[in-house]
């Protein structure tokens, strides 16, 4: 076994928020390295750059750990679980993969049990989280529109992203109807910025920006933070943090791409591995000092897990709309986000519209629809749905159960030799009915736009991308994990700064209040780096 | 269980193959009308080939065995009349064990350089190209604008 030199802070993961902590950390000038176990992403070799660019997404660059079954990309057991795990492993994490949709929390979200009687407020609201969000948008490039009456005023980096024909004919039809819609704030530049070229409709955001005009964290933080001096170790997996018998963190144990195992001692231990690995990495880490895991006095490690369920609608048109060209998310609805008492669930959902699919994709959807015939009507009906299709997701807000959790399987294990995160998931009642009223809300939508063949699915089982909740933050030890600043409540120099300390999911896309979260806390380390393990 | 990725491409037999030629053949024939050749066209196929992977390997050779067994030995010993009939029941049973097959047939037969001439796309990556999506008419916003804030204060 190998042992490094001490370094100041040791930061796990480099996704979005390992990337935005490392980049606000740096300006401290403390010794600060960042272990990833993927490797930096290569953008000339993404995807869209070659002519096999849709198979792709069924290989390596599939949004499922379990399907691309990459060597940075570790297992997870989600048989028991309706929806199914999506991630990426490498520098950038989750943001190689994403569609930029960049929505924040609302207001509201902070304040769930005192508005609506549901689940626990955070201790941290909206305004706290505010000039964090500001400074990420800055920092992500945001395109966007000012004066969405959704949101309080919030600043435009830049313009948004084209409406199209898609925008044109949905945003008539929610016209007719009266209801909230808004291009998106999308993490896409519309125009040269800091150095990235503008969006250029590749329409395959999804897997890979070639164009860099999609904010992943490895062209965004992690360039500013390296240039600032911050270390970012690639094809590093760490397996578990050490303590000693002052309960606090000591380092992380990780595998090098050798497969040596190798220890990095650290003052500072930052988890940013994302709403599973977080948990497994933590439950991981038990100990004769920390028996149920590491900072799991609360028994809150790996529970609570949420995600966003999500209901599909699509149709088809007269017309020849968008289809493949164009970021493929790029305008919402809030009207559906607050609590109703006409509904019968609390809480809400907001719309993100999608434009069309690409040949295959277009093929593939047809046939699982029944569109789209086997035979001689093949083609007829082809000609029909390609180029013509637009729809919506709903992404419901998914409320905290306890049972909904991440645990270590018992047999199933990495290339390392560490076990795998296990999934149970249950899909609650409040989210049934929110699905159930939000299909039926963009059967409407898409009715009022002239849309024919319609199309209506939930839960979508391959959406599992937003891991929230399981470790979450909290003013009381024994309910959370986290204090409302994020340090653990029960190891003073381990702190967590990843989508596990949602309190709740919200209704929105999360990675915007993600790396405002890691911003923040950030803030708050060097605000008392004086007294920081009193 | 331990994790071990696999990258190579899997091979299937000559009959596995003349089966899923057979398949794909039905699924999405030949076109005189939209000038478009049948997805088992010998290039066609041969990418079909190249695409199956490890991660459907296993599936795809469930399927062919399911197909064949069905037809009481090889689904290309029955008449072409026959084997539609078959598959058709075969799906209705059975819809999600076929969609592997379909994904890999689409995946092969709509990047095909004269297929994506029939549908009128360009044969090239997207990337650096790119496309060009219109504006859009920002005026639509007003309305939105006039209903006023929607969210609540907290």
């Amino acid at each position: 076994m190998i042992t490094n030199e001490t370094v100041d802070v040791l930061i796990i993961g480099g996704g979005a928020s390992g990337a935005a902590v490392a980049w606000s950390l740096a300006d401290t000038r403390m010794r600060i390295v960042c272990l990833e176990q993927g490797d930096w992403p290569e953008p000339s070799r993404y995807p869209s750059t070659g002519l096999d660019w849709e198979n792709r997404q069924f290989g390596d660059y599939a949004i499922s750990p379990n399907r691309r079954g990459m060597k940075a990309d570790y297992p997870v057991n989600d048989d028991d679980s309706p929806i199914k795990i999506a991630n990426f492993n490498g520098v950038g994490g989750g943001t190689i993969l994403y569609a930029g949709h960049f929505p924040r929390m609302h207001p509201s979200d902070f304040r769930v049990r005192t508005l609506d009687g549901v689940a626990d407020d955070w201790p941290i609201d909206y305004w706290t989280l505010e000039p964090y969000f500001a400074i990420n948008d800055r920092m992500m490039g945001v395109a966007s529109l000012a004066g969405d009456p959704a949101y309080p005023d919030k600043e435009a980096v830049m313009p948004p992203l084209p409406l199209g024909r898609t925008g044109e004919r949905l945003g008539r039809a929610m016209n007719e109807l009266g209801w909230h819609w808004w291009p998106s704030d999308s993490a896409i530049t519309s125009q040269e910025y800091q150095g990235r070229a503008p969006c250029i409709n590749l329409g395959h955001c999804g897997h890979g920006c070639a164009q860099g005009a999609k904010a992943s964290t490895d062209i965004t933080y992690w360039q500013e933070a390296i240039r600032n001096r911050v270390e970012l170790r690639t094809n590093c997996r760490v397996s578990r943090i050490e303590t000693n018998d002052d309960r606090m963190a000591t380092g992380a144990w990780y595998f090098n791409g050798d497969g040596e195992e190798v220890f990095q001692p650290a003052e500072i231990v930052i988890m940013a591995c994302n709403g599973i690995g977080t948990p497994r990495i933590l439950l991981n880490s038990a100990s004769e000092r920390f028996p149920n895991g590491l900072a799991n006095s609360s028994g809150q490690v790996g529970r609570n897990l949420m995600f966003h369920p999500y209901g599909l609608a699509r149709g088809t048109f007269d017309e020849k709309l968008d289809a493949y060209r164009g970021s493929r998310v790029f305008m919402w609805s809030m009207q559906f986000y607050e609590t109703d008492q006409a509904n019968d669930f609390k809480r809400g959902y907001s719309y993100q519209f999608t434009r069309g699919f690409s040949p295959a994709i277009t093929a593939i959807n047809g046939m699982a629809d029944g569109l789209l015939p086997w035979g001689e009507g093949h083609h007829a009906a082809y000609l029909s749905l390609f180029e013509r299709q637009a729809g919506m997701v709903s992404i419901c807000e998914d409320l905290p159960e306890e049972i909904n959790c991440v645990t270590l399987d018992p047999t199933l294990k990495d290339a390392n030799g560490i076990p795998a995160p296990k999934i149970t998931y249950r899909l609650g009642e409040n989210t049934r009915k929110m699905l159930d009223h939000s299909l039926a809300r963009a059967t409407e939508i898409l009715t009022v736009a002239g849309a024919k063949d319609i199309v209506t699915r939930a839960p979508l089982p391959y959406a599992g991308w937003h891991l929230l909740g399981t470790a979450r933050m909290g003013d009381d030890p024994r309910k959370s994990v986290v204090n409302s600043w994020g340090r653990t409540h029960d190891v003073k120099n381990l702190f967590i700064v990843d989508g596990s300390v949602f309190v709740t999911s919200g209704g929105v896309n999360p990675t915007s209040t993600i790396q405002a979260i890691a911003l923040y806390i950030a803030d708050q380390i060097k605000e008392r780096l004086h007294d920081l393990f009193a | 269980m331990t994790f071990s990725p696999e990258a190579a491409s899997l091979r299937l037999s000559d009959s596995q193959v003349s089966c899923l030629a057979s398949i794909a053949g039905h699924m999405i024939p030949a076109s005189a009308e939209f000038g478009v050749p049948a997805a088992n066209d010998p290039a066609i196929l041969q990418d079909m080939l190249s695409i199956i992977d490890h991660r459907d390997h296993a599936a795809v050779v469930a399927l062919l065995a399911h197909v064949d067994e069905a037809a009481g030995g090889f689904l290309c010993a029955l008449g072409t009349a026959e084997q539609a009939a078959l598959l058709a029941r075969l799906r209705m049973e059975r819809p999600g064990f076929f969609a592997v097959i379909e994904n890999i047939v689409a995946r092969a037969y709509y990047r095909d350089p004269r297929v994506l001439a029939s549908i009128g796309m360009e044969y090239r990556p997207p990337f650096p190209k790119g496309y060009l999506v219109e504006q859009g008419d920002w005026s639509l916003l007003d309305p939105v604008r006039q209903r006023g804030r929607i969210y609540r204060d907290a």
